[in-house]
């Protein structure tokens, strides 16, 4: 059988050398990876949107809200969370368009500056977090509220985590006009939580 | 110039073959501990199986008690599905499928290397419940409130909601690895519709696992929050609802049942036209009904709850009959190919005629179950574990061992011997039969499942125990097996290349291949590229390789030697 194996047809060479080329053409593939990533993440939040609604339904919409004697919801401070965060989404688009025109200058700014804009995301609900006097133990609203809002939080921190990864190799000059994939991939990821809080905000706060 | 030994060449390091093992990031040695890492989990669930039937072989509690029965059968479900099949399989995959696409590896090799190296963890600590005083005992599907502080009492219940999750995270990993190496790494010439069969439903395999799992896991997050949080997801009392954890776990877990058979539909879908020597019957209706199946698998879940009066059953019980009808299109597409074919009955093409036969009798109890009439008479009883183990072990687990016997003599250059493969098969297949086949009867009878003993006169005892001897033929023939499969490493018969006279572009390199995996490709032309390289396709066979194609030349292609 080996003979088999052997006699490939003289075009084969040419072509299993431009399987290692393959790959390189259309989106990348770290991006496409990234977004498959991105797609059970959607899934993932969905689960937890379900119970949120399940829990809502079961409850009933009157009684739905935190526990008698608590805080109500701080809405005020919410939609100012919430314009940090679409702001940072803007941002972190500036810095992609920067480094595709190979500015690298402008890409550590906006980078830094998503940054920090995410920093004061997760501080801000950190503080909601202490100001509101329920805890995840206080009635199903309650298991729901920082069950949706804390995954958030906890992918708004991996965001940040990617972002100072993305900043410190920027600032070691390892992206360029033609090299910049991970900038795309974080990009991406930091959209997709911006967009996922879209929907926590308008769920929790404003569907009430 | 001292550039000239800058660098050593690569294959030149010495490395430990324990080290190269734990750290490889190839595709073929990750798929190997896949496969390696799933059996010896199938050796343990195996093992509590056999606990399982010895208590039930006659009535009244001989060898252990009810707690422990708990666990052994929540541990055998839950083992041999997350780490056994679905593992066994991805293996499989990740070891042909770059093969078969012409492709040097997986396109993320070291998140493959990570997605392997989650399973034996999470299986660990699936496992170590037994050391802190418990494993799980809520059955696999772990339903609430038996998951919850007040009964899920053993440490071991937490452990399996950790170890469930880090085995999810494996899956999704692995899925994403899987779709971006399938639409990114294909050779030139493999168009969506020269692809692999096995392939197509890997690919489809693979969707159903990133748009599946994820929600588990979020039932998995919310029910560790309840327990150990104080959370009330689950918790009625407070205004949460049980019932949500049936239509997560099931939204996860009946494309999860799909997830386990259209891999093992894919091996066998490879295996029946190279040992009926005729090309796959249909190609394009079974990847369309893979897509089918793979679509509507996302609307069948609650026919798992049709007795909990939570769900709409028409429309539930219409789906998941029509679920039948792309599943029926993949019989009519194995039996059309085996029709007037030249069939060679060796080890792999007898395990994948036992899938056809087996998955078809746990379809027809599949399409049954699927009357809500029916359903209510036998929901919860044996008629239910008969089902779903011909289809889960009927189907996969023979898909897992034809895929073993054919895919061997790539993955180690020798030839699985035949005589004890086929000693393996008859007795596996009777002793399958004679413990399973039973259990219909006694489901239709009135035995509920999960129960550790019953009444002797109730009139089970002679079904259980003609079961409980399959259960052990079962076992014994993993002997053959096993001494087949260690003489073979040590002193098997070499097997060439091609021992089977393949289809597909993992034939076309050497076995084992080498690390790179091709010197060269032949030319992909249709589904079937090697063929076409022996036997040539007719007056086609005499073209220079890169004429453009056209889709009359397909069309010859397929129907070439018919």
């Amino acid at each position: 059988m080996t003979s088999r194996t052997m006699q490939a047809h003289p075009a084969g060479e040419h072509e299993a050398a431009a399987v290692m080329q393959h790959g390189q053409s259309g989106m990348p593939t770290a991006l496409v990876g990234m977004l498959l990533f991105i797609a059970s993440e959607v899934m993932f939040f969905a689960g937890l949107f379900a119970t949120y609604f399940n829990a809502r339904a079961s409850v009933g919409a009157g009684q739905w809200g935190p526990p008698e004697g608590a805080h109500e919801l701080d809405l005020p401070l919410a939609a100012v969370l919430t314009a940090i965060l679409v702001a940072s989404s803007f941002t972190m688009q500036f810095g992609v368009w920067a480094i595709r025109r190979g500015d690298t200058g402008k890409l550590k700014l906006w980078t830094g500056i998503t940054l920090a804009l995410g920093a004061l995301f997760l501080a801000g609900q950190l503080y909601d977090y202490s100001e509101l006097g329920f805890g995840i133990s206080d009635g199903v609203f309650g298991t729901t509220f920082y069950t949706l809002t804390g995954f958030h939080g906890a992918h708004v921190f991996g965001g940040t985590v990617g972002l100072t990864i993305v900043l410190a190799r920027a600032m070691r000059g390892q992206f360029s006009a033609r090299n910049h994939v991970a900038v795309e991939a974080v990009s991406m990821y930091w959209h997709f939580v911006d967009v996922v809080w879209i929907g926590v905000f308008s769920t929790i706060y404003l569907l009430r | 110039m001292a550039t000239t030994t800058l660098e050593p060449r690569a294959g030149t390091y010495r490395r430990s073959w324990v080290i190269e093992w734990l750290t490889t990031v190839d595709h073929k040695k990750i798929g190997i501990l896949y496969i390696v890492n799933s059996f010896l989990f199938f050796f343990a669930a195996g093992i509590l199986a056999l606990v399982i039937r010895t208590e039930l072989a006659v009535p009244g509690l001989q060898i252990v008690d009810q707690a422990t029965y708990n666990q052994a059968f929540t541990m055998h479900g839950t083992i041999m599905l997350f780490l056994f099949i679905i593992p066994a399989l991805s293996g499989f995959g990740n070891y042909i499928v770059p093969l078969m696409l012409g492709a040097p590896d997986m396109a993320f090799p070291r998140i493959n290397a990570l997605s392997f190296w989650l399973l034996p963890l999470g299986g660990l600590l699936i496992f170590s419940g037994y050391l802190f005083g418990g494993a799980a005992a809520e059955g696999w599907t772990g339903y609430a409130p038996l998951t919850g502080q007040e009964y899920g009492t053993t440490p071991g219940t937490d452990l399996w909601i950790i170890g469930l999750t880090l085995v999810g995270t494996a899956s999704i990993l692995g899925a994403v690895n899987f779709i971006a190496t399938i639409f990114k790494m294909r050779a030139p010439g493999m168009t969506l519709f020269r692809m692999p069969i096995f392939v197509w439903t890997v690919l489809v395999t693979a969707v159903l696992i990133l748009l599946a799992t994820p929600v588990l896991a979020a039932g998995l997050i919310a029910l560790f929050i309840d327990r150990n949080y104080g959370g009330s997801f689950f918790d009625p009392t407070v205004g949460g609802n049980p019932i949500l954890w049936q239509h997560i776990f099931w939204f996860f877990g009946h494309p999860e049942v799909y997830i386990v058979i259209l891999p093992a539909m894919g091996v066998v879908s490879e295996i029946l036209p190279v040992f009926s020597r005729k090309p796959l019957f249909g190609y394009k209706a079974f990847v369309f009904a893979t897509i089918a199946i793979g679509l509507l698998s996302f609307s069948v879940w609650a026919h798992h709850m049709f007795t909990t009066g939570e769900v709409f059953l028409p429309f539930f019980a219409f789906m998941t009959a029509l679920i039948a009808v792309p599943t029926g299109v993949k019989m009519f597409n194995w039996l059309a190919t085996l029709w007037r074919g030249k069939l060679m009955l060796a080890t792999p093409m007898l395990f994948a005629l036992g899938f056809v036969s087996m998955f078809l009798i746990g379809g027809l109890s599949g399409v049954m179950l699927s009357s809500p009439p029916i359903d209510f008479h036998v929901q919860d009883t044996y008629f239910v574990v008969a089902h779903l183990h011909y289809v889960f072990f009927g189907g996969s687990v023979f898909g897992v061992f034809a895929a073993t016997y054919y895919w061997f003599p790539k993955m180690t250059g020798r030839k699985l011997n035949e005589p004890l493969g086929k000693v393996h098969f008859w007795i596996h297949f009777i002793g399958f039969n004679l413990a399973f086949f039973p259990m219909h009867q006694l489901g239709l009878d009135g035995m509920p499942r999960r129960i550790s003993d019953y009444s002797p006169d109730a009139g089970w005892t002679l079904l259980n125990f003609v079961s409980t001897i399959g259960a052990f033929m079962v076992a014994v023939s993993i002997i053959p097996f096993l001494i087949n499969v260690i003489a073979t490493f040590i002193n098997g018969e070499p097997a060439g290349d091609d021992p089977w006279e393949g289809n597909t572009l993992e034939w076309a390199t050497t076995s084992p291949p080498p690390p790179y995996n091709f010197d060269r490709l032949p030319p992909i032309h249709s589904e079937r590229p090697l063929f076409f390289l022996t036997h040539g396709h007719g007056h086609a066979a005499e073209r220079p390789a890169d004429l453009e194609e056209t889709e009359e030349e397909d069309v010859e292609h397929r129907g070439g030697l018919v």
